[in-house]
């Protein structure tokens, strides 16, 4: 059945928001929740850590709620050494590098893509991977590397390149894998001891194409509650609400955690049956290093035997040198849900956007960034 | 980053990066106060030692660069006569002559040329301006994609008004003359690198009409600016910062097109930073509000001029969003650059 509440035009009603905040601050009480001892859940995707500042939801949150920032922005998880590829490969004579624009800031050990560019390397923003497969048509004496950089919302569509690329029978076009899944990363979140927090805010977008039943395993054995959640304010209020529910529940020894859709016009349980099978027939699962976190097995995207191929690191020669992260940046521990951004020392001091020291202030969707911009 | 010693696209957009480029390398160079004042158009307090009757001088000069050359709602020529004029406009003086400067690339098609300075005099008869100096200059093929313009432009500031960032009070209200972001959106639209079917005007035009308008309803005007670059957010923030005030801005009043608001959100960039070629802030004492509405409500360029936001509180610039929270509209630090998912 449908909240009245969220029958509006437009997800964004100051009245019906009024209504959910009273619903979160009389489920709040019911768990128990106080400002010295919050209920803490989690916002996975680095879209909702935009839409919550962009909104200004923490200021209409009670301080028995804490929202923390997951690993979520899938430029900030990229690590050093893939950083360093990109631009090992952006520097080899006779290659066009293709991107995302939000890559382009991000700090390598070195440099950065922008930085490389300023310097000479021909690096192109692109809105769509397919963008980049005109570029190989039109420069047929170069090699196009595209920056596979996403969860499971973007790698669809950079597996339907590939594949079109094969039909296409286009020869100098190769892409940098560093593709990330989000089930496996929850799992890992949920299984750390001593949790800091008792919900996840489920990505929209990726779950448009994982399906909500892919939290199943999360909220099932880490009882863990999971609410799928759309990028309206309302629709974020709403999905908190759905969360507290369960915490109130959980906590009182009512209930255990499930996995609930508060984003029905656009998930389903089963999600994209069709982008599923192009990421089955074009990758294959791998371990996968996350920026700040460290290895998490199972939680990423490589080629495939049959499309390797098209990995740029078997046509270019990319070998770069185990890079060192900088020390007193606290992104793992933001990332993990132990910190806030503001409480990391060098928070907008030795670390703005402008000089990133860590992962979370590169992106305009990583946690820091957000916060920079909006919750200072 | 591996080369902070060189110039970057990023110190060209009108954020952060670009204002400290000029402030810590430009300015103290050429120091002195009429420059400091770091307005749209600087205001001479005489010429050599002559003063004008009736008024102060304003001067400005501007370039412009965009890609494509044409685009829907304008084109670089009808942008090179907009843009100085409304830097003119924004210290309440009537623009009264401009000079043109242009860089063409070698082989630009001389049909393409006339039909750019058919626009500019077309723009220039408009906006009662005439050009009355100008120079060619011929670059290299490849270098300057198809043609730059330079316009510097000047204008008399009657007595009786004073328009400067500075003089926004407490208690003032800040008022936006239309819709926002459609001229950087019809340009991203326009480069046809999105695909998209849609077509968005930019809304490219002379101010000076609508200035003088809202100027005789009420000459206590204080404060005028054309957000460009970087939008209406970091026009605000040189607004509150040159005034060392506070200014909250409600989002449920800012009109946005529909269609600027979808690519917006599909690409992840805040029209609030997008840029503007036709829109002025006007910023007036609580009593003049109603009167400077009205006066901008009776030009076409102001039909949709509304009441945003006040001037006062903690420094800086802040947003009541629609669900009603509260949040900090800082400035940008480069361009908004699209997002992944």
């Amino acid at each position: 059945m449908t909240d009245p509440v969220m029958e509006v035009e437009s997800f964004r009603s100051e009245s019906a928001a009024r209504v959910l905040l009273g619903r979160i601050e009389r489920l709040l009480k019911r768990a128990g929740a106080t400002t010295d001892k919050p209920v803490a859940l989690m916002e996975v995707c680095g879209t909702h850590t935009v839409a919550i500042s962009r909104f200004g939801l923490r200021s209409l949150l009670p301080g028995s709620l804490r929202l923390l920032s997951g690993p979520g922005c899938p430029v900030c998880v990229t690590p050093l050494i893939e950083i360093d590829r990109s631009i090992a490969a952006a520097e080899t004579p006779g290659t066009i590098v293709a991107t995302f624009g939000d890559m382009m800031r991000v700090p390598g050990s070195r440099s950065s893509l922008e930085s490389a560019r300023t310097d000479g390397a021909d690096i192109r923003i692109v809105y769509s991977p397919m963008d980049s497969l005109q570029m190989a048509r039109e420069n047929p004496g170069r090699e196009i590397v595209f920056l596979g950089v996403g969860f499971e919302t973007t790698s669809p569509t950079i597996a339907a390149t590939i594949l079109a690329a094969e039909r296409e029978g286009l020869g100098n076009f190769s892409i940098l894998p560093f593709f990330k899944t989000v089930p496996e990363a929850l799992d890992m979140l949920a299984a750390i001891p001593d949790r800091p927090l008792e919900g996840f805010i489920c990505p929209g977008h990726a779950s448009v194409i994982i399906g909500a039943d892919a939290y199943e395993p999360v909220a099932c054995n880490r009882d863990m509650p999971c609410v799928v959640v759309g990028f309206e304010p309302l629709d974020i209020l709403s999905g908190i609400e759905a969360l507290l529910q369960q915490v109130a529940a959980i906590r009182t020894g009512q209930g255990h955690a499930r996995v609930e859709v508060r984003y029905k016009r656009a998930v389903t349980s089963t999600g994209n049956i069709a982008a599923q099978e192009l990421l089955r027939e074009v990758f294959q699962p791998c371990d996968a290093e996350w920026r700040g976190i460290g290895v998490i097995p199972g939680s990423g995207h490589d080629l495939s035997e049959r499309y390797r191929r098209f990995d740029a690191r078997e046509r270019l020669s990319l070998d770069v040198a185990q890079p060192i992260e900088q020390p007193g940046c606290v992104c793992g521990e933001i990332m993990l849900g132990r910190k806030l951004p503001t409480d990391c020392p060098l928070f907008g001091e030795a670390c703005t956007p402008r000089r990133p020291v860590g992962p979370c202030m590169v992106s305009t969707e990583g946690s820091c960034a957000a916060f920079y911009k909006y919750e200072r | 980053m591996g080369n902070d010693d060189r110039v970057k696209l990023a110190h060209g957009s009108g954020g952060a990066l670009m204002h400290e480029l000029i402030e810590s390398l430009i300015v103290p160079r050429l120091a002195n106060p009429i420059l400091e004042s770091l307005e749209d158009s600087a205001e001479l307090p005489d010429l050599g030692g002559h003063k004008l009757e009736g008024g102060r001088v304003a001067f400005t000069t501007d370039s412009y660069v965009v890609q494509p050359l044409f685009f829907p709602g304008g084109d670089i020529g009808k942008l090179a006569v907009a843009g100085t004029v409304n830097d003119l406009s924004m210290k309440g003086a009537t623009p009264l002559y401009l000079t043109l400067g242009l860089i063409i690339e070698e082989g630009l098609k001389l049909s393409v040329l006339e039909e750019i300075i058919d626009s500019i005099a077309k723009a220039a008869a408009a906006a009662r301006v005439s050009i009355v100096a100008g120079d060619t200059k011929v670059v290299e093929h490849g270098s300057v994609g198809g043609i730059i313009i330079n316009t510097a432009g000047i204008g008399v500031i009657p007595d009786g008004v004073s328009i400067s960032a500075a003089r926004a009070q407490e208690g003032d209200v800040v008022i936006l003359s239309g819709t926002i972001g459609d001229h950087e959106t019809a340009i991203l639209v326009a480069r046809e690198e999105l695909k998209l079917d849609e077509v968005i005007e930019s809304d490219c035009a002379c101010l000076n009409g609508l200035v003088d308008m809202l100027l005789r309803a009420c000459p206590d005007v204080h404060v005028l600016r054309d957000p460009t670059r970087g939008g209406l957010g970091t026009t605000l923030n040189e607004i509150a910062s040159m005034s060392g005030l506070g200014i909250t801005i409600r989002e449920a009043d800012i009109p946005v097109a529909g269609k600027v608001r979808a690519v917006c959100s599909i690409l992840g960039y805040d029209p609030i930073y997008m840029a503007n070629e036709g829109k002025v802030i006007v910023i007036v004492p609580e009593d003049g509000a109603n009167t400077v509405l009205k006066a901008m409500r009776s030009h076409p360029l102001g039909l949709e001029a509304t009441a945003i936001g006040t001037v006062g509180g903690k420094p800086g610039v802040y947003l009541r969003t629609e669900v009603g929270g509260l949040r900090p509209i800082v400035m940008l630090e480069g361009v908004q650059l699209p997002r992944i998912c």
